[in-house]
């Protein structure tokens, strides 16, 4: 079921089937969060028209650029999803991929790239956005040169 | 053209050995406590050779100094802020006795930058001061060359010490403290590190740049600084895993000075190694010119110091 994506070169995010709501027809409702152009989501949408699956219901959320940030501190090791869940619900940015690495001398001590995907506007608007989320956990933040701001 | 050298640490003591080489002569020198004068030139070996010795450099005083037949002041006093005294009164007195002074000195051009700009409008003596930012690579003659109003920001590598480790922590997955100390065995790095490695260093020259982009009004209370203390090596074992590495980098524009450690793509020009430096200047007409080179030291600084003199005699 997922291979129009796969091969319509989209990046699937995440996928939910909704068993608590199954359809009179005793069908699982699934919901699948992906990333693509909008090229790709219509030839998606036409395979699976194609397959007899019935797209019930589509939203986009569109997304122009894209920012890695690093993130340094003790939330990286006890609070991770906690930080990825408020920058998710922010708006601005979505984060997209995140990797962790933590230290062997002292597990406590971890740092995390995350690579974020961000919504037409400002990018240095989204840089300030996600730097003043992460500081209210008490992480470093940096990010690339090209942001315009060194920071 | 005659000398007269405030400072005989690495830089001062290097530009009196290194006089000769470039027709000019030291009549004066002094460090904090003695100084030495002589109108038709000092023997600089014998001179520093005595003060290797724990000896006085001579017996001359600081008035002395001043009252001498000199061209050009050499400030190489050790860099103080706020107040940046004792050098900047030492600029003073010889501005105001019309002579040229060369600073490499960097707490008077960041500090106290209008009032300089003041006493030397006054002046029939030049000021300048190549060897306060980047050591060897000419980067305020750059931008004087092109003109400071058409250059956009300055933005770059200013830390030789914070950049060895930096390098050191990712080529060997060695700790910040850990190569902080051998940094310190080596001499990169001084006993009290928190000049280099908490930015200050950086953005002091920064302050200065801005304040030669903006004819003034920049201090270091002014620029918004964050050191590399906290830089983990797992961090950039991370960075490094996708293509990047981190180096603290110092940014000058109109708006202000912002220093920070940075993400870096590892292929890019700013990912220089050891203590090297590193700034572009972002031109309105010219695009973006890249300087690298020794940014620290005994001979870069005093080679910037020489190109100082050198444009006082064209």
């Amino acid at each position: 079921m997922l291979e129009p994506i796969s091969s319509s070169g989209g990046n699937l995010l995440s996928i939910f089937h909704e068993r608590g709501d199954i359809t009179p027809r005793g069908e699982i409702p699934v919901e699948i969060d992906l990333e693509c152009s909008p090229d790709q989501f219509e030839s998606i949408l036409s395979t699976y028209s194609d397959l007899d699956i019935h797209v019930t219901q589509t939203g986009e959320e569109l997304y122009e650029g894209e920012l890695i940030v690093l993130l340094i501190g003790d939330a990286i090791s006890n609070n991770l999803s906690s930080v990825i869940a408020s920058i998710d619900a922010s708006g601005s940015v979505a984060v997209i991929e995140s990797s962790v690495n933590r230290s062997i001398e002292s597990p406590t001590e971890a740092s995390s790239i995350l690579r974020l995907a961000i919504k037409e506007g400002d990018q240095i608007q989204a840089v300030d956005s996600v730097r003043s989320i992460v500081s209210g956990y008490d992480l470093h933040f940096m990010t690339t040169t090209d942001n315009g701001v060194p920071q | 053209m005659k000398l007269a050298i405030l400072g005989v640490g690495n830089v001062g003591k290097t530009v009196a050995q290194l006089s000769g080489e470039y027709g000019h002569s030291v009549v004066a020198m002094a460090d904090s406590k003695n100084a030495i004068v002589n109108p038709k030139g000092i023997d600089v070996g014998v001179a520093l050779e005595q003060k290797s010795n724990q000896m006085p450099l001579g017996d001359a005083s600081l008035e002395d100094v001043f009252d001498s037949n000199y061209d050009a002041l050499i400030e190489a006093t050790p860099t103080t802020l706020k107040s940046a005294e004792p050098a900047f009164s030492h600029i003073k007195m010889a501005l105001e006795a019309d002579r040229h002074v060369v600073l490499a000195n960097k707490g008077p051009a960041a500090e106290r930058f209008e009032e300089l700009q003041s006493i030397a409008d006054g002046s029939k003596g030049t000021l300048r001061f190549e060897a306060t930012v980047g050591g060897a690579i000419p980067i305020l003659s750059t931008i004087e060359d092109i003109n400071p109003k058409t250059v956009t920001s300055v933005k770059g590598i200013l830390n030789g010490t914070s950049n060895f480790i930096l390098t050191r922590m990712a080529a060997k997955n060695l700790s910040y403290s850990h190569v902080l100390s051998e940094a310190q065995e080596l001499g990169v790095a001084e006993a009290d590190p928190i000049f280099d490695v908490g930015g200050i260093d950086t953005a002091l020259k920064c302050v200065i740049i801005s304040n030669i982009l903006s004819g003034g009004g920049f201090r270091l209370s002014d620029a918004e600084v964050e050191g590399i203390q906290h830089i983990s090596n797992h961090a950039l074992n991370l960075a490094d895993k996708s293509g990047l590495t981190i180096r603290l980098i110092g940014e000058a524009t109109r708006e202000g000075v912002n220093v920070a450690p940075v993400l870096v793509p590892k292929t890019e020009d700013l990912a220089v190694e050891g203590t090297q430096n590193i700034v572009r200047i972002v031109t309105e007409h010219g695009g973006i010119l890249s300087l690298a080179g020794s940014g620290a030291g005994g001979g870069p600084t005093a080679s910037a110091i020489f190109l100082d003199l050198q444009r006082l005699i064209v």
